[in-house]
């Protein structure tokens, strides 16, 4: 009924898609103890963490790569990737920015990551993964001063051994699924935060991840702890270059948040997507996880999902205290060639725990766009509730939306209530907008983003702005 | 080029011919509106009136098969319709449509700077924005809280209309065409309605009212009126016609004489 051409508004340009020339140590490609072995020995780990690395990559060759998902893709050669890249440097590791390499520094400027002084103004404190190795981490003093340990994980490893070894592998154990086995064989670097008890973190967290070796998978481990009445807000952003090969991305994210503890995550994932034929892009198989291990803690997830070839990932929460909160918010774009099977798995453990999904889909171009989640009611949640609304935009009529909602309720006294919804844009409403005066491309990032808003005003003010401006890009050209 | 000097013409419609979906809707129509004039456009159900409001502020689906129609000088037709709406064209919507998450004020806003950004005036920032639509809401009795809300979600039929008239308010479009503007309205709505559209009467702007009935006429009084029916203007005349239309109905216009 319309000549208005969706199609032609989906054109889409990758801002972060350059590549630094930068003198890289890579391991050569292949896996087996050995490679484990150097990680290991070049983080200059203790023996647990070899030891239970060995173990991971003992368990993952009885594996299996999962196909459940709603994805289609070449089968990756895992032999063929190379396990660890880091940027050479002489001699120890930077001990402040001064000596960081400035090509790194340089791509990060790029990148808009506030790792100098604009940091301070920004009040957020970064820690940047490039990569395999966290390059810089700001406003260390500030945090240390407040209690708050924020580092690299490798750092993490040095400096916090015993909560690393009580902690690591307790909410996404190495026998969890074949990409987070995979990971925590090969884990080089990612983020580690504490907050003692009581602390509010003075101020937002972000690790920025950047992928610009070729060839290389980029298996990064983040472990958040939030002790008992403590409140952190955390935010990821990712970014990689355009390469016409398929790159790897298999990282481990765990959150422990103790008794009336808070934790809020946030993701802008940006990977490189693939161009418009869906050659290259990163390939996102991410594990999530957060487990409310007491009375009265809360964790929230909140991701804007706009690049990547393949997205592969359902941020989680366990409610394992009474009382506690698990949220998931969730924007996903899939443009062109694109593909996302995302969602979550609230499982109530506790007595009175709730949880809320609110997903919001939207499908342009070839994109396929899937969300899949689970809810399950274990017998001893008596009380618990369940919200999930999950609702699917289709911007042509190529692109697809699909929706696995999975139920296991075990306790009569549950509550969960679950609404869907598939449209496509509306014709009426972009005529509206333009008759208004307002362009056609405008009317749909306008339109989008009040589909959006729900989740939008779950991220912290300083990313939402940011979000949104990368919904508007991942869209572009989406009206003729 | 845009000569808005009263009297000259400002919409000129010649022999329009527009087919939906394969079905001829328009079949010759011409209109010449001239700056400063009302009409009212007047015909029953399925006559081709919403379709010709349409066409002329370029909703995509349909075919133009024949004539022509400028706007100050201007070929409307090939115009996208945002640019049709920045050159001062605005249609009432008889069905405003919903949009969930979008701010009213937001949308109004861009509106206005969009038409702004057209005329090389500086964009309003959101204080000098607010203070403008102020005035506006009161005038069209709504409460502020409004323009707070998503655009027109969850309003109710009349709220939805005085939304679009204050649309006009604050956009001040050189021609508005109003499509049945009046349908769903209550007489106190009704009086409020056309005390918006009144008060944007002047010598340099045009009005068209799209409408069913004469009620609406009572209050916005035009200079001319049309019937327009199986996709042709039957008949043109002044007010008079319009009283003639509500004592005998349109069929007697459709019958070989009249023609």
């Amino acid at each position: 009924m319309s000549t208005v051409d969706l199609d032609a508004l989906v054109k889409r340009s990758y801002q972060h898609g350059f590549v630094t020339d930068i003198d890289a140590d890579t391991v050569a490609p292949g896996l087996d103890e050995d490679v484990v072995r150097l990680i290991s020995r070049k983080k200059r780990e203790p023996q647990f963490l070899l030891d239970w690395r060995l173990k991971a990559l003992r368990h993952w060759y009885g594996m299996r790569e999962p196909h459940w998902a709603q994805l289609r893709y070449a089968p990756i050669d895992y032999a063929a990737i190379s396990y660890y890249s880091a940027p050479r440097r002489n001699g120890d590791a930077p001990k402040s920015l001064a000596d960081v390499d400035p090509k790194l520094l340089a791509t990060y400027d790029r990148l808009g990551v506030p790792l100098h002084e604009r940091a301070r103004l920004a009040g957020v404190a970064v820690d940047a993964v490039f990569d395999s190795v966290s390059v810089a981490t700001t406003f260390k003093e500030k945090l240390a001063a407040a209690g708050v340990v924020f580092c690299a994980f490798s750092e993490a490893v040095q400096r916090q051994p015993a909560l690393i070894e009580q902690y690591l592998g307790t909410v996404v154990p190495y026998t969890d699924n074949f990409y987070a086995t995979l990971n925590s064989a090969v884990f080089s670097d990612g983020s580690f935060v504490y907050v003692p008890p009581g602390v509010r973190c003075p101020m937002e967290l972000s690790t920025y991840f950047r992928i610009n070796a070729a060839n290389t998978g980029q298996f990064e481990r983040t472990l958040i702890i939030a002790d008992a009445g403590s409140y952190v807000s955390y935010l990821e952003g990712c970014t990689a270059p355009m390469r016409d090969e398929n790159q790897l991305h298999a990282a481990v994210v765990e959150l422990i948040a103790l008794d009336d503890a808070q934790i809020k995550y946030s993701t802008v994932q940006n990977w490189y997507p693939g161009d418009e034929q869906g050659r290259g892009g990163i390939f996102n198989f991410v594990t999530k996880r957060g487990e409310c291990r007491g009375r009265n803690a809360r964790i929230s997830w909140t991701q804007v999902e706009t690049g990547s070839a393949i997205t592969w990932k359902y941020p989680s929460c366990i409610l394992r205290g009474e009382n506690s909160i698990g949220e998931f918010y969730s924007v996903a774009t899939t443009n062109h060639y694109q593909q996302a099977d995302t969602g979550t798995k609230m499982i109530h453990i506790g007595a009175n725990t709730r949880s809320t999904i609110i997903s919001k889909g939207i499908s342009a171009g070839h994109g396929q766009n899937a969300y899949r989640g689970l809810v399950k009611i274990m017998p001893s949640a008596t009380g618990a509730r369940n919200f999930t609304q999950c609702d699917s935009l289709l911007m042509n009529e190529h692109c697809g939306a699909h929706t696995f909602p999975y139920l296991e309720v075990r306790n009569p006294s549950a509550i969960v209530e679950h609404e869907a919804s598939t449209s496509r844009i509306s014709e009426e409403q972009l005529f509206y907008c333009r008759q208004r005066g307002i362009s056609s491309e405008d009317a749909v990032n306008m339109i989008v983003s009040g589909f959006c808003r729900s989740v939008f005003k779950e991220l912290p003010m300083e990313f939402a702005v940011e979000a949104q401006a990368l919904l508007a890009v991942s869209l572009e050209g989406a009206v003729g | 080029m845009s000569d808005t000097t009263p009297g000259a013409p400002l919409l000129e419609v010649r022999d329009l011919h527009v087919r939906v979906g394969g079905q001829a809707v328009l079949k010759g129509v011409s209109l010449s509106v001239r700056a400063g004039e009302v009409h009212a456009l007047m015909g029953p159900n399925g006559s081709g009136k919403s379709t010709l409001a349409f066409v002329l502020a370029g909703r995509p689906g349909y075919e133009i098969t024949g004539g022509s129609a400028s706007f100050e000088g201007r070929d409307l037709l090939a115009l996208a319709p945002e640019d049709r709406a920045r050159a001062g064209l605005f249609l009432g919507f008889q069905y405003p449509v919903e949009i969930p998450g979008v701010n009213n004020a937001y949308l109004l806003k861009a509106a206005l700077n969009a038409a702004r950004r057209e005329r090389a005036l500086p964009e309003l920032d959101a204080f000098e924005f607010l203070s403008l639509v102020r005035a506006k809401t009161q005038l069209m009795h709504i409460d502020e809280s409004f323009l707070g809300r998503a655009v027109n979600e969850g309003f109710s039929g009349g709220e939805k209309k005085r939304n679009e008239i204050l649309q006009m308010l604050v956009l001040e479009p050189k021609l508005a065409l109003l499509d049945e503007t009046d349908s769903g309205l209550d007489i106190d709505a009704m009086k409020i309605v056309a005390n918006g559209i009144n008060s944007l009467r002047t010598a340099d702007r045009s009005i068209v009212l799209v409408t069913h009935y004469q009620r609406l006429l009572e209050y916005v009084v035009p200079d001319f009126v049309h019937v327009l029916a199986g996709g042709r203007i039957l008949r043109s005349g002044d007010r008079s016609l319009a009283l003639e239309l509500e004592r005998r109905g349109y069929d007697w216009l459709s019958e070989p004489a009249a023609a």
